[in-house]
């Protein structure tokens, strides 16, 4: 079965050079463990692509490779149509990057910081409206040393995007956050992408990625697992659902490919309202789950 | 495509070089003198060391000159390896394990900037000293300024030493995991060498195996070209060699400035080891 037209390149398709960051091939090895083991993957402009995996799948060694930071044993890579092995300074003003690890404690003020970030770019934008749109005006004049590890991690966003990026690297970007400085953070990436910016995010939280992604990756023992948009990873929207209900005081539960002609049939039964009733499609963690389980096989 | 990319390229310059290199002259400047640690440990140690010994030391050298007048050569001499070599070393490798340096390799700045940062820091950081440390040497211990040409040592021995510390200072910091273990390494390494070249006691007083040991290192030569600029020349045939010989103190610290250079280049990296 062909997979929808543009979802996912195949081995030894072309680089695509329109798009963001094109991957053919990718292989990284560290001694005899291959981190990296036949990536293929296209990232179009525009949109904000999850890479998703268990901890050692290859997500950061593909992303550093992107960024210009690790080099290659085999394939191919362009970001923004270069070559990261060669990228000069006009390639590195066009990206944004977020680590997995932040800065460390400086002691420059969260403006100070800001300010001295935006004078390595040609076009920056303005450093008080960074700091405001990631919500430290109020410790715009405290130094990074005393920031939370929440409010550091939105400082290396503001300095991540400072440059008016094409194309920003987000490394985990919300490890560490408490629920509601996560949704403020994707907003923050929503208005992000409003503007135009493309992001390749990897995240441990599928909630996020669900949340945020156009398409979701799933790597899993140097490879992708699968590429979708996150409602139909894992056949997820085709998958049976489960409907669930109490009755004589006992817990039922009944898989199903037709939940919505079940439900009629038990709510005729009961005559009314059913019991504890509750439909539910595999989420995506179940689907995640099941799919790095495969892979580790 | 790419006749696009020239022109979104072509519309807004990069930032000029002078630019960028006050942006992180302006950046080192705060990081160092905003760290109260660093500014202690480099700034006030060697004041109170000057303030300490010169009243302890209180003896007189052949020909009735002041121990304070041998010391303040000396302590100016450590003030420069505290502002260059031992800062270098600690901050760069603290730098690199916290990701500092990784960061800033992912930006446009050009990496000639990073370095024109840390001279302008080492510059003003040992400018300071020697100010500070000749104004506390005049008025509370009498000692005397140089006068004339000694000036001029004092200078080509300043930026020679400065800048062969310097290099070497960010050769070592690629030694280190962290600033932590760079300053358990550095700092005690540093104090052996002053107790051996001549700061604190009189270099032809310390054994003569010991004086072949710190003549490798630069801070020796650093001292003795700074006696030169301070002590009377009668005095040079205290000296174990019977004179100043500036020409091997610029030959030394000259070797040590490639050394360093060479050593720079071969092993910088802006990231951790193990992660590439």
């Amino acid at each position: 079965m062909a997979a929808p037209a543009g979802i996912r390149p195949r081995a030894g398709d072309p680089l695509d050079p329109d798009a963001a960051i094109s991957i053919r091939g990718l292989v990284k090895r560290y001694g005899d463990f291959s981190a990296v083991d036949g990536l293929d993957l296209d990232i179009r402009r525009g949109e904000i692509f999850a890479l998703l995996g268990p901890n050692g799948a290859g997500k950061t060694t593909t992303v550093e490779i992107c960024e210009g930071y690790r080099r290659q044993d085999a394939g191919e890579v362009r970001v923004l149509g270069e070559d990261p092995a060669n990228g000069d300074r006009r390639w590195k003003s066009r990206l944004g990057i977020v680590l997995q690890s932040g800065g460390g404690d400086s002691q420059l003020t969260v403006g100070e910081l800001v300010r001295a970030q935006a004078s390595y770019y040609p076009d920056p934008r303005d450093p008080d409206e960074v700091v405001a749109l990631v919500g430290l005006t109020e410790k715009a004049g405290i130094r990074a040393r005393a920031l939370s590890g929440g409010q550091r991690r939105r400082l290396d966003v503001a300095l991540g995007i400072v440059g008016r990026p094409e194309l920003l690297f987000l490394d985990e970007p919300t490890t560490g956050f408490d629920p509601e400085a996560r949704r403020q953070f994707w907003s923050l990436i929503r208005s992000l992408r409003d503007l135009g910016t493309t992001m390749l995010l990897t995240t441990h939280y599928l909630d996020e990625a669900e949340a945020l992604a156009d398409r979701v990756g799933v790597i899993a023992r140097g490879r992708l697992a699968e590429v979708a948009v996150p409602s139909t990873l894992g056949g997820r929207e085709t998958a049976p659902a489960v409907v669930s209900w109490t009755e004589d005081g006992a817990r039922r539960t009944e898989p199903t490919a037709t939940p919505t002609a079940f439900v009629r049939e038990l709510a005729a039964r009961f005559d009314g309202e059913v019991p504890d009733l509750a439909v539910a499609r595999p989420t995506l963690e179940d689907v995640y789950l099941k799919m790095i389980g495969e892979a580790g096989r | 495509m790419t006749a696009a990319r020239q022109s979104t390229g072509a519309r807004t310059a990069l930032p000029s070089l002078p630019s960028v290199y006050r942006a992180r002259a302006s950046v080192e400047l705060k990081e160092f003198f905003r760290q109260r640690e660093s500014v202690v440990f480099t700034i006030l140690l060697p004041v109170l060391l000057l303030v300490v010994f010169g009243a302890v030391l209180d003896y007189e050298l052949r020909g009735g000159v002041a121990f304070t007048q041998y010391f303040i050569a000396g302590i100016i001499a450590a003030g420069i390896l505290g502002a260059s070599l031992q800062n270098m070393a600690i901050s760069i490798a603290t730098e690199r394990s916290d990701g500092t340096l990784k960061s800033l390799a992912g930006t446009p700045m050009p990496r000639s900037a990073f370095f024109v940062g840390k001279v302008v820091q080492v510059l003003a950081v040992t400018a300071l000293i020697i100010v500070v440390l000749l104004l506390v040497a005049v008025v509370f211990y009498g000692v005397d300024l140089p006068s004339g040409s000694d000036w001029l040592t004092f200078l080509w021995v300043t930026v020679l030493g400065s800048a062969s510390c310097t290099l070497l200072g960010i050769a070592l910091s690629s030694l280190a995991k962290n600033g932590r273990s760079a300053s358990a390494t550095v700092t005690p390494f540093a104090l052996v060498l002053q107790f051996i070249s001549g700061v604190f006691f009189q270099f032809s007083q310390i054994p003569e195996w010991m004086q072949t040991f710190a003549a490798i290192f630069p801070l020796k030569w650093m001292a003795q070209g700074l006696r030169s600029v301070f002590l009377p020349d009668a005095l040079a045939a205290e000296e174990p060699a019977g004179s100043w010989e500036l020409g091997r103190v610029a030959l030394v610290l000259g070797i040590w400035c490639v050394v360093g250079l060479v050593l720079c280049v071969r092993t910088f990296s802006w990231q951790d080891r193990g992660s590439r």
